[in-house]
């Protein structure tokens, strides 16, 4: 059998009868991007919707996938069946990439876990692109939660990060002090806390300026307006103490989400995120072309010559783009 | 179909992906991995997506590992003389997997080995000397992809 013969709705209904291979070519599709990924969303769309999304991000080396592992782990042992996004970054001279998550998760997860690494592939806003793709093919297939891993840098990571029903970051003793925290913005998308290597000196320290910092919400009014307040969890990933600990956080929040019904507020917000996302592609793309054509160059001609303002350009050119 | 098809400019070929991803990693108990360390960058630097497994994997790992990343190549480091025995497994095992994904083994090779390495079903074969432009090379033709001039 070759999946390359399989229409896009036989290999998605192959991919959701636990064929793991024709999961795997489905996320490659959407991954790729292009008319067989559109086909692929329109397929699942209808079929999501029902898996918790949880977000995982902290600085390089503070121990998200090792902690995801031991997350996936646990939620395996309690019969669950967990999805991983592991994304790491492309070079942005080559597009190439070295994938590094699974070596950390491998061991831990359960045969029931799909695990699938990511790299950025450099284009604008293409993991914005196919992260909500993915993410949405997995809870088609009935994996519960989609758990999506990514460094906090860069914008399009901690948007995509953030908009997951419960976002988790990882900060590690000596990340930073009481100043960090308040100016650091990855901070403020935190439904839950952890920090790892709890083992280490000074791991008290940063629980102190994270509960610090939360206080500070408290006073400014910055806080969850339904109140909640994120928990701070302990963990040493590399032992897999306090992962079950963040999984009974993970499901709190889920209820809490629930029972407020932020939860499908949540959703909703991602969605409308993602169709903003794509309006924005579609349009830069349109854009582009626009600026390659004889009548783009020449107003840009015009703006080299000093004659029109870039301003009165971009509005010409979206003017005669919506005409 | 409720959305509406936009023409696919940005990849006109339907069926190779646009990147090559190559799942890499070291079979059983081979801790020698200053060479696939290099082949991952190597490869990283060629443009390709490189899935790092590391040491200690098992066939049944590859396989799990190469189906949900959707592998179009497997490499295989090899440097403790189980090549004739462990390469034909993983082989055996990808096509009980039903994987049709092309094995290419780098390391310490004798010469000699290569033609029954070959018969056992691995695509390419890169012995002590191969340059970086070579195991590229050879990562690109398995995968079926154009060698670039």
């Amino acid at each position: 059998m070759t999946l390359r013969d399989l229409s896009v709705e036989d290999l998605v209904d192959r991919a959701r009868s636990g064929d793991r291979r024709a999961l795997g070519r489905v996320l490659s599709w959407i991954e790729a991007g292009g008319a067989r990924a559109d086909e692929v969303t329109a397929v699942t769309h209808p079929l999501a919707g029902d898996s918790h999304v949880v977000g995982i991000t902290g600085s390089p080396g503070a121990g998200k996938s090792t902690l995801t592992g031991q997350l996936v782990h646990v939620l395996c042992e309690r019969g669950r069946r967990p999805a991983v996004l592991a994304v790491d970054p492309s070079s942005p001279l080559t597009g190439g990439a070295i994938l590094g998550d699974r070596i950390r998760m491998d061991d831990l997860a359960g045969e029931a876990a799909f695990i699938r690494s990511v790299a950025t592939r450099g284009h604008s806003g293409g993991l914005a692109l196919s992260v909500p793709g993915s993410v949405r093919v997995f809870d088609s297939a009935g994996y519960d939660p989609v758990i999506i891993e990514t460094v906090g840098v860069g914008q399009v990571e901690v948007d995509v990060v953030g908009a997951a029903d419960t976002t988790v970051v990882v900060v590690t003793p000596g990340w930073g002090d009481a100043v960090q925290a308040n100016k650091a913005g990855l901070l403020e998308v935190a439904d839950i806390f952890v920090v790892n290597k709890a083992d280490r000196p000074g791991a008290d320290d940063a629980r102190r300026d994270l509960e610090l910092m939360l206080d500070l919400s408290h006073v400014t009014g910055a806080e969850d307006p339904t109140g909640r307040r994120p928990p701070i969890i302990m963990t040493t990933a590399t032992e897999g103490r306090g992962a079950p600990d963040l999984w009974q956080a993970i499901a709190d929040h889920a209820a809490h989400l629930r029972r407020t019904g932020h939860l499908a507020a949540r959703q909703a917000d991602r969605l409308r995120a993602e169709v903003l996302n794509r309006i924005d592609q579609a349009l830069e793309g349109r854009a582009r072309e626009l600026l390659d054509q004889e009548d783009g160059r020449t107003v840009l001609d015009r703006v080299v010559a000093r004659e029109l303002s870039p301003t009165a350009a971009g509005r010409q050119l979206i003017d005669s783009m919506l005409r | 179909m409720s959305e509406q098809a936009e023409p696919d400019t940005d990849r006109p070929d339907p069926d190779p992906p646009d990147r090559i991803r190559v799942v890499l990693a070291k079979l059983g108990l081979d801790g020698h991995d200053r060479g696939i360390k290099v082949v991952a960058r190597t490869l990283r630097d060629a443009g390709m997506e490189v899935i790092y497994l590391g040491l200690r994997q098992t066939a049944d790992s590859i396989v799990a590992a190469a189906e949900q990343e959707d592998a179009d190549v497997i490499g295989l480091s090899m440097h403790n003389a189980g090549h004739l025995t462990l390469a034909p497994a993983m082989a055996a095992a990808l096509r009980e997997a039903d994987l049709d994904i092309p094995l290419v083994i780098g390391g310490i090779v004798p010469d000699d080995d290569v033609e029954e390495l070959r018969r056992g079903g691995v695509a390419a074969v890169l012995g002590p000397g191969a340059s970086a432009d070579e195991v590229v090379a050879a990562v690109r033709a398995a995968a079926g992809a154009a060698l670039p001039e």
